[in-house]
């Protein structure tokens, strides 16, 4: 009875840890690329987190079923063309449905290839634990990292443009912040974020 | 004349006009996280140059002579994935035997470079611009490199002294250099249109 507690609060630390604790943007600081490049607006930003939920899980998966097979020196050339093969499928789905966040996304879906945070969480997790934890550890950290792409990119949509979703919710009288359009909205809001962030965990701390 | 023109004014617009840190956020992991000592930050920009200049030309040679003839354009992203690795294979031993110091500074990042956004990004974007002959390919891709080692060393002298700066214990580190960063962007900003 024991034995099967503690296999299932596992598996809920496996789930949540991506959430907060091991946040891969506002923690870890991987995969700083995308949080910054695709943030001006809430809907590309979506777009591109449920993508690299998909890419992650699906690799976590696959390097999770072939983690006995793997020789070391051999290990990260396997990752990189295992997650190559799931952005190809991802790219070619957006790019059959979703033409129009295609075009928006670019070349960063492929660039999820270089994702950090994908290569990271096969490395940490997926070669070293069964495929249910594996599985569950990407849709954790996949979340994480969505949400925190979602609140970048809410911040931005609504002082660059007063939408959100594309849905006015600023009064009428509101100037839109044209820098937060620009590169230096996306850093700038960012770095704010990660101070307020390390000002919560050293308050909770103490 | 017009094609020496050409190749001149295409380098100064990946270095300083449309420099893929400041203005396509690629390669931003590294920026921050081997930004901390200039010698390091100037010789990981030497590394990424010479890796990016190495696989920009290598993969639109694959692209152009294998991949499009052959109809095998989806295979793409793994291909270049594969180039990209062995590049970075070659470099890590190279540095490791000639410059076993440096090679323990850069610690993780040394392998890491084959997933820096840089890289695989111009080979993306040279595909996406649909440039169709190799010295172009090769003028940028050198010039995209040597953007990315620019603004490493910007920012590591920035930081070094930055080290003595009063800055708010919970904005130390990581959300100072991102400020830091958004400023230094709306600088170049200012190079904004002046090339294509």
């Amino acid at each position: 009875m024991a034995d099967e507690n503690s296999v299932k609060i596992n598996y809920l630390a496996a789930l949540t840890a991506g959430l907060w604790r091991e946040n891969p943007t506002f923690r870890l600081l991987i995969g700083m690329c995308p949080p910054l490049a695709v943030t001006t607006a809430v809907k590309p930003a979506l777009t591109m987190g449920l993508s690299v939920i998909f890419v992650l899980v699906c690799s976590n998966l696959a390097i999770s079923l072939m983690r006995n097979l793997l020789k070391p020196h051999l290990r990260i050339i396997m990752f990189t063309l295992s997650i190559a093969t799931f952005v190809t499928i991802c790219d070619l789905y957006l790019r059959a449905f979703q033409p129009v966040m295609s075009e928006i996304l670019g070349a960063y879906v492929p660039l999820i290839i270089v994702n950090c945070i994908i290569i990271f969480r096969a490395e940490a997790c997926a070669s070293k634990n069964n495929v249910w934890v594996s599985i569950l550890d990407g849709i954790g950290s996949g979340t994480g990292f969505t949400i925190a792409l979602c609140i970048i990119a809410g911040i931005r949509e609504i002082l660059a443009s007063g939408t959100i979703f594309g849905i006015a919710v600023m009064p009428r009288g509101f100037v839109p912040w044209a820098a937060m359009q620009m590169p230096v909205g996306a850093f700038v809001t960012l770095g704010l974020l990660l101070g307020l962030a390390s000002l919560l965990t050293t308050k909770r701390k103490s | 004349m017009d094609r020496v023109y050409i190749l001149i004014m295409g380098f100064l617009s990946v270095v300083i006009v449309n420099n893929f840190v400041f203005t396509k956020f690629l390669g931003t992991c590294p920026y921050l996280g081997v930004s901390g000592r200039l010698d390091t930050a100037f010789g990981m920009g030497l590394a990424v140059t010479f890796v990016t200049a190495m696989s920009g030309i290598l993969t639109w040679l694959i692209d152009f002579y294998v991949l499009v003839p052959l109809g095998l354009e989806i295979t793409r992203y793994i291909c270049y994935i594969v180039v990209i690795a062995g590049a970075v294979q070659l470099v890590e031993m190279y540095v490791k035997k000639f410059f076993p110091s440096l090679n323990k500074s850069f610690g993780i990042f040394l392998p890491l470079i084959s997933t820096n956004c840089v890289i695989l990004g111009l080979c993306l974007f040279i595909n996406i611009w649909g440039t169709d002959n190799l010295l172009e390919v090769a003028v940028l891709s050198t010039g995209t490199g040597f953007g990315f080692a620019v603004a490493i060393c910007i920012m590591a002298a920035i930081r070094e002294n930055l080290i003595l700066a009063d800055v708010p214990d919970s904005f130390k580190g990581a959300p100072i250099t991102l400020i830091t960063a958004g400023l230094l962007t709306l600088a170049f900003m200012g190079f904004t249109g002046m090339i294509r």
